[in-house]
C-alpha cells in the first residue's frame, strides 16, 4: 500500500499540471469576464472538495456518536436508505423537478444522492472505531484547508469583475464562510479539549454544525431576496468546453485531496500510536508515573474502546 | 476594469491556492518529523 | 423516581435562591450590559439618519456580548462542588438539569436585555415604525436561540483550556442563522419596511431544531466530563 503512494503521488502531479493547461490554455476566453473568470477551475473544484470533506467529516462523526449503541446504528441505517430513495426519486417528480435550480439535471441530483449514501456505507464498512474519528479529523482539516482557499479566491475573483470584495448577500460565499467557521472552532475544540472524550464532544459539534447549514442557507437566501446584490461566480448554464475543463480540474484537485487526506490520516494514526506507547512507557517505569519523563503523559484524549 | 490589470487577479488567485496547500504540507512534513524524533525517544 | 419536571423546577429555583443571595455576579453582569450600551452609543452616531436602519444590529451585539458573559457562569457552581456525578444516573435526570439550567440562562439574559433595551431607546430615540407587538416573539425566539445552545457549548467547554473563550468560539458561528434573523426581523419591525414574518419563522424552526438537538446530545456531553 505504501509504495503506491509515491506514484500515485507523480500520477496526480501530472494531472494537476494537465488540468492547469486546459485551465489557462485550452478553455476559451469569457466574453464578459476576459481571462479572469479562469479563477473558476480552481475555486470551484476546491468549494466541491471542500463540501465534500466536510460530508465526509459529518457521516463520520455520525457513525462515530451512533456506534456507542447498535439500536442507533441500526436505525441510522435504515434514515440513510430512506433519504437515498427519497433522493433518487424526488427530482423525477414533476413537482421537485421545477425548483431544481437552472441547470441541474434531476438524473444528476439522483446520481449524487447515490454517491452519498454509497458513502455512508463505504465509511461504516472500511473505518472501524477508532478509525472513523481519524477520518473525521482527517476530512475536518484538509476540508478546512480547501475552504480557506474558496473563501481566498473568491474575493480575488469578485474585485475585478464585480469591483467588490464581498457582497452579504451572495449565498454561497458567505454560507461557505459559516461552514469554514463551524469547521475552525471543531478544530480548535478538538485542539483545546482535555476531556478523555474529546472525540465524542467533536462529533457532536458536527452534527451541530450539519443542522446549522440548511438554516443558513435558507436565512441568507431571503435576505438576498429582500437586497438583490451580484452572485459571484456567476449563476446559469455554462459553456460545455468549459464545464470540461472545470471537470478535469476538479478530478485532478479531488486526487490530490485523496493524497493530502491519506498522508494526515496515517500521521494521525503514528501520532495515536506513540502516544500509547509514550503512556505505557511511563506507566512501566521502575518509578511509577511519578518519576515520567516531561515528554511522556498519560493521552487523555482517548476514552476507552 | 480592463483585461490586462485584471490579468494579475488571476495569477494572485492560483499563487494564493498553491501557497495556501504548500503551507498545509509543511505542517503535514514537519508533524511527521517530530513524531519521527518521538518514536526515537521512546524506543530507547 | 422524581419527574422530569420536579428536578427541573427543583434546579431552577435552587439556583436562582443562590444567585439572588449574592447579587455580586448580578450586579456585575448589569453593569456590563450598560457599559457595553453606552460605548456603542459612542461608536455608533445615534444622530445620522440611518441610525434606525443599524440599531437592530446593535442591539442584538449587545445582547449577544451579554450574553456569553451570563452564559460562561451556567456551570461554574456545579464544577466547584462537583455534583455533576449526581445527574449522571438517568438520561431524565441530565436532560432535566439542562432545562434547569437553560431556563435559568433565559431568565438572567431576559433580565439583562430588559435592562439594555430601554437604554437602546433612549439613546437611539428610536420609535417603532412597524408593529411593535412583534418585537416580543423575536426576543423571546432570538433570547432562546442564543441561550441553548450557549448552555448546551458551556457545557461541552467545560473540560477545555481557555474555558470562557471557547464558549463564544463555538457558539458564535453555529448562531449565525438566528442572528441573520433577529437582527432582520428587528431592523423590519423598527423601519416598518419589510415583514418580519419569514424570519419569526426562521427563529421559531432554528429554536426547534436545537432544542430537540440539544435535548438529545446532552446525555453525550454529560457523560463526556
Amino acid at each position: 500500500m505504501k509504495r503506491a503512494f509515491p506514484i500515485l503521488a507523480v500520477l496526480t502531479a501530472f494531472l494537476l499540471a494537465y488540468a492547469l493547461y486546459q485551465a489557462l490554455v485550452v478553455a476559451p476566453t469569457d466574453a464578459l469576464q476576459g481571462d479572469v473568470y479562469r479563477i473558476i477551475y480552481y475555486h470551484v473544484p476546491s468549494a466541491w472538495t471542500a463540501f465534500l470533506l466536510f460530508f465526509i467529516n459529518f457521516i463520520a462523526s455520525v457513525q462515530y456518536l451512533a456506534s456507542a449503541r447498535p439500536s442507533t446504528q441500526r436505525a441510522l441505517k435504515w434514515i440513510v436508505v430512506a433519504l437515498g430513495i427519497i433522493g433518487l426519486i424526488a427530482p423525477f417528480v414533476p413537482q421537485v423537478r421545477q425548483q431544481l435550480p437552472v441547470g441541474m439535471y434531476p438524473s444528476s441530483v439522483a446520481t449524487t444522492a447515490l454517491i452519498l449514501v454509497g458513502l455512508y456505507f463505504l465509511i461504516g464498512r472500511y473505518f472501524p472505531g477508532q478509525d472513523l474519528d481519524v477520518l473525521a479529523v482527517t476530512a475536518a482539516e484538509v476540508g478546512v484547508v480547501f475552504c480557506s482557499i474558496v473563501l481566498v479566491t473568491g474575493p480575488i475573483w469578485a474585485r475585478p469583475v464585480w469591483g467588490i470584495w464581498w457582497a452579504p448577500g451572495d449565498i454561497r460565499l458567505t454560507a461557505t464562510l459559516v461552514l469554514w467557521l463551524i469547521y475552525v472552532s471543531y478544530l480548535v475544540l478538538r485542539r483545546f479539549s482535555d476531556s478523555a472524550q474529546t472525540q465524542k464532544l467533536a462529533a457532536v459539534l458536527a452534527v451541530f454544525g450539519a443542522l446549522d447549514v440548511p438554516l443558513v442557507y435558507f436565512s441568507i437566501w431571503y435576505f438576498r431576496t429582500q437586497h438583490p446584490q451580484p452572485v459571484i461566480g456567476g449563476g446559469g448554464s455554462m459553456d460545455p468546453r468549459m464545464l470540461h475543463v472545470l471537470l478535469i480540474s476538479w478530478m485532478a484537485f479531488l486526487c490530490f485531496a485523496f493524497l493530502v487526506c491519506w498522508s494526515r490520516f496515517r500521521l494521525e494514526k503514528l501520532r495515536r500510536e506513540v502516544e500509547e506507547a509514550e503512556a505505557l512507557e511511563s506507566l512501566l517505569e521502575p518509578g511509577g508515573p511519578t518519576t515520567q519523563t516531561s515528554k511522556a503523559r498519560v493521552p487523555l484524549s482517548r476514552g476507552p474502546q | 476594469m480592463n483585461s490586462a490589470s485584471s490579468i494579475k487577479f488571476l495569477y494572485a488567485a492560483y499563487i494564493a491556492t498553491w501557497l495556501i496547500h504548500a503551507l498545509y504540507l509543511g505542517s503535514l512534513l514537519r508533524r511527521y518529523s517530530r513524531l519521527r524524533q518521538q518514536m526515537k525517544d521512546v524506543g530507547k | 423516581m422524581r419527574s422530569f419536571w420536579s428536578i427541573t423546577l427543583a434546579t431552577l429555583t435552587k439556583d436562582i435562591r443562590l444567585e439572588w443571595r449574592s447579587k455580586d455576579a448580578l450586579n456585575a453582569m448589569l453593569f456590563f450590559s450598560l457599559l457595553v450600551v453606552v460605548i456603542f452609543m459612542f461608536s455608533f452616531d445615534p444622530l445620522a439618519e440611518e441610525s434606525r436602519h443599524i440599531v437592530g444590529g446593535l442591539v442584538w451585539v449587545a445582547f449577544l456580548f451579554a450574553a456569553v458573559v451570563a452564559l460562561n457562569q451556567t456551570w461554574a457552581r456545579e464544577l466547584r462542588n462537583q455534583v455533576l456525578d449526581a445527574y449522571r444516573v438517568s438520561p431524565a435526570a441530565a436532560n432535566a438539569l439542562f432545562v434547569a439550567k437553560a431556563l435559568g440562562n433565559f431568565i438572567l439574559v431576559s433580565l439583562l436585555e430588559a435592562l439594555m433595551a430601554p437604554l437602546f431607546v433612549v439613546f437611539y430615540n428610536l420609535r417603532v415604525l412597524g408593529p411593535a407587538w412583534q418585537l416580543i416573539p423575536v426576543a423571546l425566539l432570538g433570547t432562546w436561540a442564543l441561550v441553548v445552545n450557549g448552555t448546551f457549548f458551556a457545557a461541552m467547554s467545560i473540560r477545555t483550556r481557555s474555558r470562557e473563550l471557547m464558549l463564544p468560539l463555538l457558539l458564535f458561528p453555529v448562531s449565525i442563522p438566528a442572528v441573520i434573523g433577529m437582527v432582520a426581523a428587528t431592523t423590519s419591525i423598527l423601519t416598518g419596511e419589510d415583514s418580519a414574518h419569514f424570519y419569526i419563522v426562521l427563529l421559531l424552526t432554528y429554536d426547534v431544531v436545537f432544542t430537540t438537538a440539544c435535548l438529545a446530545l446532552f446525555e453525550t456531553v454529560l457523560q463526556a466530563e
